[in-house]
């Protein structure tokens, strides 16, 4: 069990994380997600102690990261892929920390072998990984103990989309087996796949938060008509709100209100469904639109 | 590199915590870590090479007169002496230049713990280094005396190897004192051979044309009362300097570096 409560963190005149409260649930994965600059990473890493909070606590297990007695047995951490020793083999980055963790060194082997990484890639020094290979070994160092907790910063950064289908899998898998995960992504695509909740963080604050399901069916519902027209006469006469997205209309209800007064007004409907992810991403553009470095159209375009 | 379903973990639930990570295991890790790169094996291997050829050198060239076991001792522990405190910076360092801070720092929170471990495995090498020299100066001392056909020179005492020993772990506690205050590879290696190469000459220039420095030299020139380990037996003036310029240059720095460390920001 992650907490984090009324986490704030300042530079200068710079809040980079403004009042950050949520709760990450054993057997659950929890996403993180916010545009770039929104405040994940400063949180994860006040959350694993690695930046000290100006306010707030923030706590895994009832306890702060720093009062852990052996922190990698119980909090598996990738907060930068990149940040291993160039001259190091990858093998050898496990063997350090599973001696640190006083873990047997054969968990080495069984822990490559679960990433997907193989000996002779293993024994090749991190300098010539690429990115997803270094993925997969700073996943493997957060694996090695089988934490009850994982804290992933970003950890689909640089996998192929098999690699990304993979991760998900796997962490998938994880949670089902009773651990605390918790992972931050600015790709809303990636984390509605695998997140029970989703905590929405943007501009430092968080913007949203809830299951996964009651996000998405709070996303509304698209529809197109052959007459678009007559359906946006008909949605204003029954006081809906709708907008344009992508040729079609995003309406502000269920699909079956919206089929009931199309079909009472006599439109013809050629697509109706929940708006799901792509309503989803909207809000999300919506509300970190403030924070976003680039200003986004309703229709989720980028201009 | 493959994706294929293999098998998927699932995590070890714990009851109870598990039990703390005791001290000499954070030793080993760090020490480990030392030598474990590229660059920590090179220097290791740059270490032994001179060390080697040191002694060869001596063993073939030297005078008849300075064949002796001091003369093998300086050899090999001179090089070293140079080069250990690079890997001691590196030590350190390298959590900040290489970015493996964000491991180490999440496995051992107590970063104060992580920087004793570091110094406790990095003055150990020195100790050992120089026990090494030592050994290879006896041998160096048989085998040269043999090969020229003279007598084996036994010239040293064992104070005098003591303070050769603590010498050698002031200078690669300088090392790690450079890595903590700098926290960047580039910057305290450059900072390191200032210190080693560039400030004596400074300090002899200054002390021979200023008097009211030639005074105090001994009190404030880290350099200049280190070297005295290695010359003459130390009288009680001579500690007290040594006892100064060591709170001066390292425990000082070394507190202040440690105490900033203990608050930046793991980049």
């Amino acid at each position: 069990m992650i907490q984090v409560e009324s986490l704030t963190k300042r530079y200068g005149a710079h809040t980079a994380v403004d009042d950050v409260s949520f709760t990450a649930a054993p057997g659950e994965v929890t996403g993180f997600l916010g545009p770039n600059g929104a405040g994940k990473s400063t949180t994860l890493r006040i959350l694993t102690g690695l930046t000290p909070a100006d306010a707030g606590t923030a706590t895994i297990g009832g306890r702060r990261f720093a009062e852990l007695p052996n922190p990698g047995r119980e909090v598996g951490v990738l907060l930068d892929a990149s940040a291993q020793h160039a001259g190091r083999t990858g093998r050898e980055v496990l063997g350090v920390a599973a001696h640190v963790m006083g873990l047997p060194t054969a968990r080495v082997d069984e822990t490559l072998d679960v990433v997907g990484l193989s000996a002779a890639e293993s024994r090749r020094r991190v300098r010539q990984y690429s990115l997803g290979m270094r993925q997969r070994l700073g996943l493997a160092t957060a694996l090695l103990a089988r934490p009850g907790v994982l804290v992933l910063d970003e950890p689909a950064n640089g996998l192929d989309p098999a690699g990304i289908r993979w991760m998900r899998d796997l962490l998938r898998s994880y949670a089902d087996g009773g651990a605390t995960v918790l992972l931050s992504s600015h790709l809303l695509h990636e984390i509605e796949q695998v997140a029970d909740r989703i905590v929405v963080i943007g501009g430092g604050r968080v913007v949203a938060s809830g299951t996964t399901e009651s996000l998405l069916a709070a996303s509304g519902t698209l529809a197109r008509a052959t007459d678009p027209e007559a359906l946006r006469r008909a949605l204003d006469a029954a006081r809906l709100a709708h907008r344009e997205q992508a040729g079609s209309l995003r309406v502000d209800a269920d699909p079956a209100e919206v089929a009931s007064i199309a079909h009472a007004a006599g439109v013809l409907l050629v697509e109706l469904r929940p708006a799901g992810g792509a309503g989803l991403e909207e809000t999300f553009l919506r509300l970190t639109a403030e924070t976003a470095r680039e200003r986004v159209t309703t229709d989720g375009g980028v201009r | 590199m493959t994706t294929s379903t293999r098998l998927a973990p699932s995590p070890v639930l714990l009851d109870v915590p598990p039990d703390p990570i005791p001290f000499g295991r954070v030793v080993t890790t760090e020490l480990r870590k030392a030598f474990d790169t590229r660059s920590g094996l090179w220097l290791l291997v740059a270490v032994a090479a001179t060390a080697a050829l040191a002694s060869a050198g001596v063993a073939w060239w030297a005078p008849e007169e300075l064949l002796t076991f001091e003369t093998f001792a300086t050899a090999v522990g001179v090089p070293t002496g140079f080069l250990l405190p690079v890997i001691a910076v590196l030590s350190v360092t390298s959590e900040w230049s290489q970015r493996t801070g964000l491991t180490t720092f999440t496995l051992v929170p107590r970063r104060s713990r992580t920087i004793a471990a570091k110094a406790v495995a990095m003055l150990g090498v020195a100790v050992v280094s120089m026990l090494v020299a030592m050994g290879i100066g006896a041998l160096g001392t048989l085998a040269g005396s043999a090969l020229r056909d003279v007598e084996p020179t036994w010239d040293t005492s064992a104070v005098m190897l003591a303070t050769t020993v603590l010498a050698q772990v002031l200078s690669v506690a300088v090392g790690l004192v450079l890595g903590l205050v700098m926290r960047q590879s580039a910057a305290a290696l450059v900072g390191y051979f200032v210190f080693a190469f560039v400030l004596p000459p400074v300090g002899q220039v200054l002390a021979a044309t200023q008097s009211w420095y030639a005074d105090v030299q001994g009190w404030v020139d880290f350099g200049f009362t280190q070297t005295k380990l290695y010359d003459t037996d130390l009288g009680g003036r001579e500690w007290w300097q040594l006892a100064t310029v060591v709170t001066l240059w390292l425990l000082v720095p070394a507190a202040v570096g440690l105490w900033r460390l203990r608050r930046a920001e793991v980049a």
